[in-house]
């Protein structure tokens, strides 16, 4: 048995779900179980919607337009004549591609911006600070518009569609990798593995991409579950608001949303909003569950259970709050080591920089 | 004592100084970021009409609005025309956009002050529940229901209150639009024009025009309202969690004094100090919770404009109407740091 234990220890996510209790646990396991779905629709939405994505026809026959859910069409088909549940699971994929494409994206881009500019310090870091501050503080999805406008014209087919809305939303989490980073790596940079690394003799590319970014880079999971949630609400918007992408080519939720509202609504047809709306809710749901859990179990300030803490908990709390030893257990993917601290706090309320705009620019 | 007080009342000077320093470089990056990217695409004219003009029309074109010279040139007279206010004129309906932004800009000021009332009634409680009963039913479930509001799209929720209460559900709501039209031809033959509909029924004194700006502001405040107060919970109670957990709560508690008396007197108003603080980062999301409820409900405030002017394809409204929003943006953050700066002495670093 002990050996069957340790095995499954090194799933990730299984010492986390050890750590968690009550309520938490039940939260972490509704949101990866509905996050595991969501996945498994949209890899495989080939096989699992009925209709193909722009079909529109059976047999030579037209589906038909707005018609009530039935046994050929269980939710209904749209104005346009699709059918309503081939489009939601369809929209999964979709909502998958772009999210995963933006949040990468920005990951990369904001955390090496971050380290670069923590690091560097000097005139870049005072001029990336300033940008950033300003394009964070600017409201997410006009930015997001302005973007689409500026890559799309507005409108735009199939892959290039959906490269565009994720590029989009990359822009606008840029600064928030970026703000965490960089104070990590302010923070960091002073500490005595750093000295040590430049008395060795290394690079400073070495010592940034190699010392520093592993030891800054714990409390990204947490904002990663924060933002892929943002990142599919900010889709939804950008369809709903008309930059869609091009029906035949993919569905997405907020644009069959969007369609829905203006020609269906004032005739009381439902089933052509309502699914692709509750699809949304279910997914972000999933994601921002999976982020308050693990937010709980960071934050060694909501703890409830005094005294009976369990060994796991012990040693949580010692990779969190015991200094920043690089050797942090991998399977905690969230684990914040002692330079990410702070930054980590700053995530703990579902908005990672809440110092407001002037926070990195003293 | 007098000294301290003075280095006091220095640093927070010295504080507002830099932090009113910092409002110009960052308008100025915000409209640099408007501008830039727009004309990256090519000038609006181009972009509106590209297919359906002959190549010559649109040179001349071109050439009567300016777009044909160097881009710095048209980057600083577009500088010199924002700093006098001048946005530039709507191609779709030839309105200015500065007219477009205050009018309709009423309308949105009305709409979010609605839905704060909203949020405020529904999440301060709540937050406070939550917290006093920490991980027991009435938190798991107060929980959930925050961040169930926050998983729906606004626009989603909206869709579903028109679908219970509009004519084709219950029908005892309305779903569009501010005001009724004879109500609002009334007050505008009783010469009222604020642009705030409210204001105006309420001079006007008759309650049949009251209760009809009412009873239109119901299903947008609470579509918006709702996924507001589904962040405010989420502060107010991790924020008076802990402030639950500090020293002079858990002595107030050791005196014996009763926990309702603990939350109310002594935890809560501590725990609302940094509600103030998100609160300026949360205004840039309520304008895009705005926008969207806007285009739902066809409220015709500055979401609803700029919707309508994204459908037309008329990027020079757009370009005009972000610039406005980025820059009451930077001006209300700016507000919001002093609010802060006067509450929180620990900010006057």
């Amino acid at each position: 048995m002990p050996t069957l234990k340790r095995a499954l220890r090194m799933i990730p996510g299984v010492k986390l779900l050890g750590t968690t209790h009550g309520l938490q646990r039940l939260m972490l396991l509704i949101g990866s179980g509905i996050m595991f779905l969501f996945v498994l629709v949209a890899i495989f939405a080939d096989s699992l919607a009925p209709y193909a994505l722009a079909q529109r026809k059976y047999q030579g026959e037209f589906f038909g337009k707005q018609q009530p859910p039935s046994a050929d069409h269980i939710l209904g088909t749209t104005v346009e004549g699709y059918d309503v549940l081939s489009r939601v699971v369809y929209g999964a994929r979709t909502a998958l591609l772009v999210v995963v494409m933006a949040v990468a994206a920005s990951i990369v881009i904001g955390v090496a911006l971050g380290v670069i500019s923590g690091y560097l310090g000097g005139w870049l870091d005072r001029i990336l600070v300033l940008i950033m501050d300003a394009v964070y503080a600017f409201p997410s999805l006009l930015l997001a518009i302005v973007v689409a406008i500026v890559i799309s014209g507005g409108s735009s087919s199939g892959f290039g569609g959906m490269m565009a809305a994720s590029l989009s939303i990359t822009v606008v989490f840029v600064p928030r990798y970026f703000r965490v980073v960089r104070n990590a790596t302010l923070s960091a940079k002073s500490l005595p593995y750093v000295e040590a690394a430049k008395v060795g003799g290394a690079r400073p590319g070495r010592i940034m991409f190699g010392h520093v970014l592993p030891n800054v880079s714990q409390s990204i999971p947490v904002l990663l579950t924060l933002n892929a949630s943002e990142a599919i609400l900010t889709l939804a918007s950008l369809g709903f608001l008309g930059f869609g992408i091009e029906p035949t080519s993919a569905a997405e939720w907020g644009r069959d949303l969007s369609t829905a509202t203006t020609s269906d609504l004032t005739n009381g047809i439902w089933w052509t909003s309502v699914y692709p709306g509750l699809a949304i809710v279910l997914v972000v749901t999933g994601v921002t569950l999976i982020g308050e859990s693990l937010n709980d179990v960071l934050n060694p300030l909501l703890r409830t259970r005094g005294g009976a803490t369990t060994a796991d908990e012990r040693e949580l709390e010692e990779t969190v709050l015991g200094g920043g030893q690089a050797e942090l257990p991998d399977a905690v993917p969230a684990a914040v080591g002692a330079p990410a601290a702070s930054a980590a706090v700053q995530v703990h309320d579902g908005d990672p920089g809440l110092d407001g705009p002037q926070g990195g620019a003293q | 004592m007098a000294t301290k007080q003075r280095s006091n009342s220095a640093a927070l000077l010295r504080y507002l100084g830099v932090r009113l320093a910092l409002v110009i470089p960052t308008a100025l990056i915000l409209v640099t970021l408007v501008f830039c990217p727009m004309r990256v695409i090519g000038d609006p004219i181009s972009a509106k009409l590209g297919g359906e003009l002959t190549p010559d029309e649109l040179v001349r074109r071109r050439e009567a609005a300016g777009y044909n010279r160097p881009i710095l040139v048209q980057y600083f007279e577009y500088l010199g025309n924002v700093v006098r206010g001048d946005f530039g004129i709507a191609s779709k309906d030839n309105r200015k956009i500065l007219d477009v932004v205050l009018t309709n800009g009423a309308a949105t000021v009305e709409l979010v002050c609605w839905s704060l009332i909203i949020a405020f009634l529904v999440g301060i409680p709540l937050g406070r529940l939550a917290a006093r009963y920490h991980d027991r039913l009435a938190d798991v479930t107060i929980r959930f229901f925050a961040v169930l509001v926050y998983a729906a799209p606004v626009f989603f929720l909206g869709l579903v209150l028109k679908l219970i209460f509009g004519a084709h559900g219950l029908g005892v709501l309305p779903t569009s639009m501010r005001v009724s039209r004879t109500t609002e031809l009334a007050l505008a033959d009783l010469g009222y024009d604020s642009h705030f509909m409210i204001v105006d029924a309420l001079r006007s004194g008759q309650w049949a025009y009251i209760s009809d700006v009412l009873r239109h502001a119901i299903l947008p405040a609470v579509a918006l309202g709702l996924m507001e107060a589904g962040i405010f919970i989420r502060l107010i109670r991790i924020n008076l969690l802990e402030t639950l957990r500090t020293d002079y709560v858990v002595a107030a508690r050791a005196r014996g004094v009763a926990e309702r008396r603990v939350v109310s007197k002594h935890a809560f108003r501590n725990a609302l100090i940094p509600v103030v603080t998100v609160m300026g980062m949360e205004i840039a999301l309520m304008l895009c919770g705005a926008i969207l409820t806007e285009t739902t409900f066809e409220w015709p405030g500055l979401g609803y404009a700029l919707s309508q002017y994204l459908l037309a394809r008329d990027f020079v409204a757009v370009q005009g109407i972000v610039t406005a929003i980025a820059l009451v943006v930077a001006v209300i953050s700016f507000l919001i740091d002093v609010i802060n700066a006067l509450v929180d002495p620990r900010v006057r670093y």
